[in-house]
């Protein structure tokens, strides 16, 4: 594991982990009492049906979310005014989370209000205003979590609270540390839901549980991401644009990303590319399916770049993926035919074999750790492409929406996809990406917290 | 088999090996005789494929000159027989090592002497390379044939002209392969070949044809990519680190992702989330073995489910894999299997061809004998010439890595009439012959195995007595043995090496190896006797008949069909009583006959059917000369001719057995006419028609039958289907249905097989089956 992604937490950590024995089952003074716990335990139980990406249908588990809607069921204990104010637009209390547990990432997104009063202020609970001041004042967290302050959505108006909405991740195996956090800093006390999506939901929730006293909500991935998608869209990024395509992504001078506006979105194949890669069809708000799924994704360009490479990150492996020629490494049609192989229309720069001209002990010995970074990220794109595009054609659908971790700071995996789709659909296929590309997961859980339809 | 005194790999194809010696009659059979050549140069292995002609020798029937004669001699035969040199056509395939391909050309260079052509085909990816070395050796020009074409016209061929070409891969079943019956359309399909990409091929007809998709993921990438990753060099290496791998040490599940949680959620938890998704870490090593087991699950996962998409948009459920990926890799077969079953959901079907690494070589050379139009006629494999599917399961055929080594034969003969189906079968696309899966019952299995290798004697010795002035009968006959013997040991141990065995396989094998050694009709001097014999006893038998009433006269036509049955040189048990009582008598045969009711009994049905209209037409499949054919059949014909109905009689075209051929049906028909007005009137008039199955087998296939008798079939409207003898009616079509009227009969002449059918040796089988409605 890596170094935890709290540097400060850390260093309580000895101290918390001694007094974990005890706090695991004996309430934290302040903390909630059997009453209020019970509820929540039932809520996170209906919540349990199949509901992941690999099953086809995911719609059940989602109807248990909605049923029991978070910040129903709050009976208050401490009558706060705050709670009462937002028992009262049924509201949940803060903090206001999002959590996206995935195979590699975990992403997380964090409501910051900026609307507080003064009187509100006053009220606010230590705990609560540390976790604020911790996350809004700080891009990085530990060696791993960092927020992407580009990402970031200022002046958003969430259930009637105005605040930013800040985007957080940090890698799944720091998950633990993470937990310990969330009870150093006495999450618990703060009878605050976590609503989560993603395996590590499932993964995770004994640990969140035993060791943090707290709860998760489960929530279905694929009903989230579609949830985050349609949201964060429809709000926009800070008066931008929140989906985009590229002119001439083939063309180094050319090539330009320009803003697309999603304003008919159905039928939409969305193509989220995370530690692998779920492919949905989208028709309306409430009826999509989830088409396929490969398991060649951004977990094996970064492991396949690891083994290959000896690279530790996933912005080395692009680094170097960006430096690379992976016409060394791939046959390409020319390769084998001189040229176009015209009896089947194939151009000669089209890859013929991914790694084929790896067979020959020259070849690999002639061929620098850039070149195979670049070959796996072209190799590893190109796939999905592939696939996506005849999900699409068997969809019968014409705009692809590719989402996900695997693009971020990609811009080499999007342009290749944007090209490969225009060039094998012959113009009939728009590849589009949005800026948030990771998030909407989380986003997605963050609005079943708000129960923001 | 071949000596190949190099050891040599296939890693470095350049380094060439001249001290191989190669057994000349082993290797490039009949390379004396080769017209035209067509090259297939892979990444490792070469195909080569040469036209030839075989001389054999065929026994010829002829009837005797009788102008000048007043009436015949009693002792004189009913006809005579001329052994003559015939040519037929065969195609030759060596697959071998690129390694040997110097020293392949060498050879070929020294025992070429009749060759005319000045071009050979060539495809490949190593067509280019070894362009200058080919025309160098050979003086022959090199036409560069596309690859892809040439793939899809190989492929159009073997589906076409091979039986059980195609089979299902299963593993952990034995055997591990399922073969498809042909289906009588081939297309369209899907050809998906795995070579260093992927190319997906949809076929439509014979000349027709799109790359629909590819990928680039394919067997280049396993190899390459493999290579980096575990440093291993060879492709044969990397598949057998990935057999001991395990890949869930690299690749991510779902298990992984979810925790425990999979199983409450009812998800597998097997499911790779990620491939090489645990690999994304700087502290820890992973085995060659997993990660090329990982590798292989990738690529594998990738290719069957794009195929799936392909599959799908196309409306195609019929795909067929190959390329060097799959080859004959039981590991990658299973695999590609394995992702076929599950993006499909069990829609569509991964298929695997038996002479999958020949596609190419085919092709090459259907392109440059386009002239000679190879497509027109119909092809047979010849058992006796092809060396046979291996199992390269280390556990089934432990040898197989030692025969890598050496070469891989398929020899097809060019049949002389193109082969249909008959226009009768109810469904030809679920018509399966054979009665038993040999392959599949592994009783009947060693049961027929060892009942052919105890007859081998007899069948040595009936061989070299048919040539009783060939100083080498005795010696060609030993070969023959020796040949056979060794087939049934490969299928003993490798039932599935020529598709699906079957006690016709196992017929026909021995028939083409007979053919081999100069033996093309050990029968013909018994079946000459025979017939003479039956000859004279033919009108006092039809009196005998005319004589009883209607329906006596019935049943004795039918216990004549059956009577004749018994005459059976086939049969091992009969074979013991003709061999020691020649003059066991049509009489005494009829005594042998089960009473009725018989094993299987629809006579009543069929009586009560005569007493209603004549049928219009009668397709007879003829079985044994001599009584069988001419007191058992013509008499039956002739009551048939009587109603009003036609008869088409139906013989093998060549030799099997004591079976009529069709050559001796005309003179046996010429010899009854001449002394019956109403077989005479018939054969003039047309009402009566001889034709010729296209067969040369024991047994039938209704799916491979001449052209010309299907033709016949369709223009007269046949209405009824008489399929006798145990070969025709039991071993193979006894299941088989009609969308007219059929008679299936037969006398079991086998112990065992009557006792698996409930019942007792010369059991009697009368089925008569009437379509449903």
């Amino acid at each position: 594991m890596g170094a935890g992604w709290l540097a400060a937490p850390m260093e309580r950590h000895g101290r918390a982990a001694a007094t974990s024995a005890s706090s695991a089952r004996e309430p934290v003074p302040g903390g909630p009492d059997g009453r209020r716990r019970e509820p929540l335990r039932r809520r996170a139980n209906s919540a349990s049906a199949p509901a992941v990406g690999a099953s086809a249908s995911a719609s059940p588990s989602a109807e248990g979310v909605r049923r029991d809607r978070p910040g129903s069921y709050s009976g208050a204990t401490s009558a706060s005014r705050q709670r009462v104010e937002s028992l009262k637009k049924k509201r949940p209390l803060f903090p206001w989370f999002g959590l996206d547990i995935g195979g590699t990432l975990v992403k997380l997104v964090y409501f910051e209000p900026k609307d507080i009063t003064a009187e509100e202020e006053e009220e606010e609970v230590e705990s609560l205003k540390s976790i604020r001041k911790y996350l809004t004042s700080n891009v990085a967290y530990g060696s791993t979590g960092i927020r992407d302050v580009h990402l970031e959505l200022k002046d958003l108006t969430l259930c009637g609270r105005k605040g930013n909405l800040h985007f957080i991740r940090f890698p799944t195996h720091d998950m633990p540390a993470f937990i310990q956090m969330g009870r150093d800093k006495n999450f618990s006390s703060l009878h605050t839901v976590f609503c989560a999506t993603g395996g590590g939901a499932y993964k995770f929730e004994q640990d969140f549980l035993t060791i943090g006293d707290l709860q998760l909500c489960k929530l279905d991935e694929l009903d989230c991401l579609i949830k985050g998608i349609l949201y964060i869209d429809s709000v926009g990024f800070n008066g931008r644009s929140q989906c985009y395509y590229f002119e001439n992504p083939a063309d180094c001078e050319k090539c330009q990303k320009l803003p697309f506006d999603l304003k008919n979105p159905y039928p939409l194949l969305l193509v989220n590319i995370g530690s692998g890669v779920s492919i949905l069809a989208v028709y309306s708000k409430d009826n999509y399916k989830r088409v396929t799924g490969t398991s060649l994704g951004g977990g094996t360009f970064f492991g396949l770049c690891c083994l290959l490479t000896g690279c530790t990150t996933f912005e080395e492996a692009l680094e170097m993926a960006s430096r690379g020629d992976s016409t060394k490494v791939d046959k390409l049609v020319r390769d084998i035919y001189g040229g176009d192989y015209e009896r089947f229309g194939l151009p000669g720069w089209a890859v013929a074999s991914s790694f084929g001209n790896m067979m020959s002990k020259e070849k690999r010995e002639a061929v620098s750790k850039e070149d195979l970074a670049r070959a796996t990220l072209i190799t590893i794109t190109n796939n999905i492409g592939s696939i996506a595009r005849m999900c699409a054609l068997n969809e019968n659908i014409n705009q692809v929406v590719f989402v996900g971790n695997f693009l971020r700071i990609n811009t080499i995996a999007m342009r290749l996809l944007a090209y490969a789709l225009d060039y094998w659909s012959k113009g009939q296929l728009k590849a589009l990406f949005s800026e948030h590309e990771g998030y909407f997961g989380a986003v997605g859980a963050l609005l079943e917290l708000l129960k923001i339809p | 088999m071949a000596e190949c005194g190099a050891s040599g790999s296939g890693s470095s194809g350049d380094s060439l090996d001249k001290s191989i010696t190669l057994p000349p009659d082993e290797i490039f059979r009949n390379l004396e005789n080769a017209k035209r050549f067509a090259i297939d140069i892979g990444g490792s292995l070469t195909k080569l494929a040469y036209y030839s002609t075989v001389q054999h020798k065929v026994a010829k029937v002829r009837s005797f000159d009788h102008s000048g004669k007043d009436t015949e001699q009693d002792h004189e035969p009913p006809y005579e027989i001329s052994v003559q040199e015939e040519v037929t056509a065969r195609l030759h395939f060596v697959k071998f090592e690129n390694t040997y391909i110097e020293a392949c050309l060498d050879f070929i260079k020294d025992h070429l002497v009749n060759t005319e052509t000045k071009v050979i085909q060539a495809t490949g990816g190593g067509a280019y390379k070894f362009k200058d070395l080919i025309e160098e050796k050979l003086q022959l020009k090199v036409d560069k044939e596309d690859v892809m074409t040439c793939l899809i016209k190989g492929c159009n061929f073997v589906l076409k002209n091979i039986p059980h070409e195609a089979f299902v891969y299963q593993k952990d079943s034995d055997p591990e392969f399922r073969f498809q019956t042909n289906h009588p359309n081939i297309f369209p399909y899907l050809l998906v070949n795995i070579g260093s990409g992927v190319s997906i091929v949809k076929v439509e007809t014979e000349d027709r044809f799109e790359w629909i998709g590819g990928s680039s993921i394919g067997g280049g990438t396993f190899w390459g990519l493999g290579a980096l990753l575990t440093k291993t060099k060879k492709f044969d290496e990397l598949l057998q680190l990935a057999s001991r791998g395990q890949h869930t040490n690299v690749d991510m599940l779902v298990q992984d992702i979810y925790g425990g949680a999979h199983e409450t959620l009812g998800l597998s938890g097997n499911l790779i989330a990620s491939s090489f998704g645990k690999s994304a870490t700087a502290d820890q090593e992973f085995s060659k073995e997993d990660m090329a087991k990982s590798l292989l699950h990738m690529i594998s996962n990738d290719i069957g489910q794009l195929a799936c998409l392909y599959a799908r948009l196309h409306c195609l459920d019929r795909v067929y894999f190959g390329g060097f990926f799959i080859r004959g890799h039981p590991v990658t077969m299973r695999t590609i299997t394995y992702s076929i079953n599950f993006f499909s959901k069990g829609e569509v079907q991964a298929l695997f061809l038996r002479h999958e690494g020949y596609l190419g070589a085919i092709g090459a050379f259907l392109k440059g004998a386009e002239q000679d139009n190879p497509n027109q006629y119909s092809w047979g494999e010849n058992y006796a010439g092809s060396s046979g599917l291996m199992s390269s399961s280390p556990e089934l055929c432990p040898t197989q890595r030692a025969r890598s080594g050496t070469f891989d034969l398929l020899e097809m003969d060019r049949l002389e009439r193109p082969l249909v189906n008959l226009p009768l079968l109810l469904d030809p696309s679920s018509y399966v012959p054979d009665t038993v899966d040999l392959t599949d019952d592994a009783l009947a299995r060693k049961y027929w195995l060892t009942c052919f290798e105890e007859a081998l004697d007899g069948v040595v010795k009936r061989a070299v007595a048919s040539q009783p002035g060939s100083v080498d009968a005795a010696e060609r006959a030993e070969k023959f043995r020796q040949k056979y013997w060794n087939k049934l040991q490969t299928l003993r141990h490798q039932p599935f090496a020529y598709g699906t065995l079957t006690v016709r396989s196992l017929l026909d094998t021995r028939e083409h190896c007979l053919n081999e050694f100069n033996f093309p009709d050990p029968y013909s001097k018994v079946k000459q006797k025979d017939n003479g014999v039956a000859l004279k006893c033919f009108q006092r038998v039809v009196s005998a008949l005319d004589a009883l009433d209607w329906e006596e006269r019935q049943l004795a036509l039918v216990k004549g069909l059956l009577a004749g049955n018994v005459f059976d040189w086939g049969a091992k048990a009969v074979s013991d009583v003709l061999e020691s009582d020649p003059q066991f008598g049509f009489e005494e045969a009829k005594k042998k006959l089960q009473e009725r009711p018989w094993l299987v009994d629809s006579y009543g049905k069929w009586l009560q059917r005569l007493k209603g209209p004549p049928h219009k037409c009668a397709l007879i499949f003829a079985d044994n000369s001599g009584v069988d054919v001419i007191l058992g059949v013509f008499p039956f014909v002739r009551e048939l001719l009587s109603r009003g109905t036609e008869v088409i009689l139906a013989c093998n075209s060549g030799p099997a057995l004591n079976d009529v051929t069709y050559s001796e049906s005309l003179i046996v028909a010429e010899r009854i006419a001449a002394m019956d007005p109403v077989i005479h009137s018939a054969l003039r008039e047309e009402r009566l028609l001889l034709v010729q199955t296209g067969s040369s087998s024991p047994c039938l296939d209704l799916s491979r039958l001449d052209k010309g008798l299907a033709v016949l079939v369709r223009e007269r409207g046949a209405d009824l289907v008489v399929i006798e003898g145990m070969g025709r009616a039991v071993h193979t079509n006894y299941h088989a249905a009609l969308c007219c009227e059929s008679l299936k009969l037969a006398v079991i002449k086998n112990s065992w097989l009557a006792e698996r059918l409930g019942g007792q040796l010369f059991s009697v089988i009368f089925k008569y089956e009437v379509p449903a409605e």
